[in-house]
């Protein structure tokens, strides 16, 4: 982890402790374990107080059915003022896939949470619109669900 | 002068034919297609109009980029299940006689996207005159889809080809993402039948002009 990383993750602990459940270094990238309950006040605090100003990407995965957390929620900063780039990552169970938008704090995550919830069934709470956007809207199921038939369930895959 | 001269000294002055022939024979020396370029079929597609291989010497150069001036869709590449209701609607645009050419091993089955997105084949959408195999097929491939179109187009009658009611040709059954109308009595006779019977709903609910061909 580069100096100033370090220094942008050690304010984020001082501040609260339980905003940062672990760090995860890897190639280069470093990742921040974040409770689903606070994610909006840790993404809030990176924008404004450390200049993360960009959402480069907001995406979701899906770790499996027989995983527990099933589902996770990656949120891409970067900040155009000092070039660093993190990840904050929220872990979601199968039963209750719900975590807080973040359209408030950048406009971008509008659509990235649509789609994530579109192909992964992750419900973003206090969406504005929260609805399709790749699929038709009519589709039965979310496509990138390890679970889900690779043909689509009948008679939408039109097989 | 030339040829002209000749004709009209050999000819008689009144020369009868079968209506069909002469129809045909126009039909098929003009065919408009429609630009449906999805995917990289749509490559091969533009390469058959272009200089080497040249279609017009078929006279089937002039695409037009709006349905009601085509006589003929190349569906070029592989039919999402998003895209399928726009390319029903496009096809209920063009005016009759029209026909569709399935270009390539996507379009016609689904190809190597055997999955929940894309459509396993376009005659589940819309009628099929002539399939063209290969990934992408070579344009000569096309420009034999269209010479064999117009074999089959000179084998027609006119009889089967009259244009469908303004009423129904505008009861085009648009599911999914545009915009549905309040249902026509097709529509309502389907959804009974769906209901009784448990049978899966149709895709899309055959005009009387596709019933006619199937039959």
């Amino acid at each position: 982890m580069t100096e100033k990383l370090q220094e942008f993750v050690e304010k984020l602990k001082s501040l609260n402790p339980a905003w940062v459940t672990d760090v995860i270094e890897g190639h280069g990238e470093v990742t921040l374990m974040v409770p689903g309950e606070s994610i909006v006040d840790v993404c809030r605090f990176m924008k404004v107080e450390q200049g993360f100003d960009l959402l480069a990407d907001l995406c979701g995965a899906d770790r499996g059915p027989e995983e527990d957390p099933r589902f996770e929620v990656d949120y891409h900063l970067f900040s155009t003022k000092h070039h660093n780039r993190l990840r904050l990552k929220v872990l979601l169970s199968e039963d209750d896939p719900h975590v807080m938008t973040v359209t408030q704090i950048w406009k971008t995550a509008n659509w990235h949470e649509r789609e994530t919830y579109d192909l992964l069934g992750v419900i973003f709470d206090g969406h504005p619109d929260l609805r399709r956007i790749l699929l038709p809207s009519d589709f039965d199921g979310h496509a990138l669900r390890k679970d889900y038939p690779l043909r689509g369930y009948e008679p939408y895959s039109l097989n | 002068m030339g040829l002209e001269n000749t004709l009209f000294e050999s000819l008689p002055d009144v020369v009868t034919v079968k209506l069909d022939a002469v129809v045909n024979w126009a039909r098929k020396s003009s065919i408009w297609p429609a630009t449906f370029g999805l995917a990289c079929c749509a490559i091969e597609m533009m390469n058959t109009v272009s200089a080497r291989n040249d279609l017009s010497r078929f006279g089937a150069e002039t695409f037009r980029a709006s349905p009601r001036q085509a006589d003929v869709m190349i569906v070029s590449g592989r039919v999402s299940r998003k895209m399928a209701p726009v390319l029903r609607r496009i096809y209920d645009q063009m005016p009759e006689p029209k026909w569709v050419i399935s270009m390539g091993a996507c379009a016609t089955s689904g190809g190597v996207f055997d999955n929940y997105a894309i459509v396993q084949g376009v005659d589940k959408v819309v009628p099929v005159d002539i399939y063209v195999p290969g990934c992408p097929p070579r344009p000569e491939m096309l420009v034999h889809a269209i010479t064999m179109l117009q074999e089959k187009i000179m084998k027609e009658s006119v009889k089967d080809r009259r244009d469908t009611f303004e009423a129904e040709s505008r009861e085009s059954i648009v599911p999914g993402t545009l915009p549905v109308t309040e249902g026509t009595a097709l529509e309502r006779e389907t959804e009974i039948e769906v209901a009784q019977n448990q049978v899966s709903r149709p895709y899309t609910i055959p005009s009387r002009h596709e019933r006619r061909r199937s039959s």
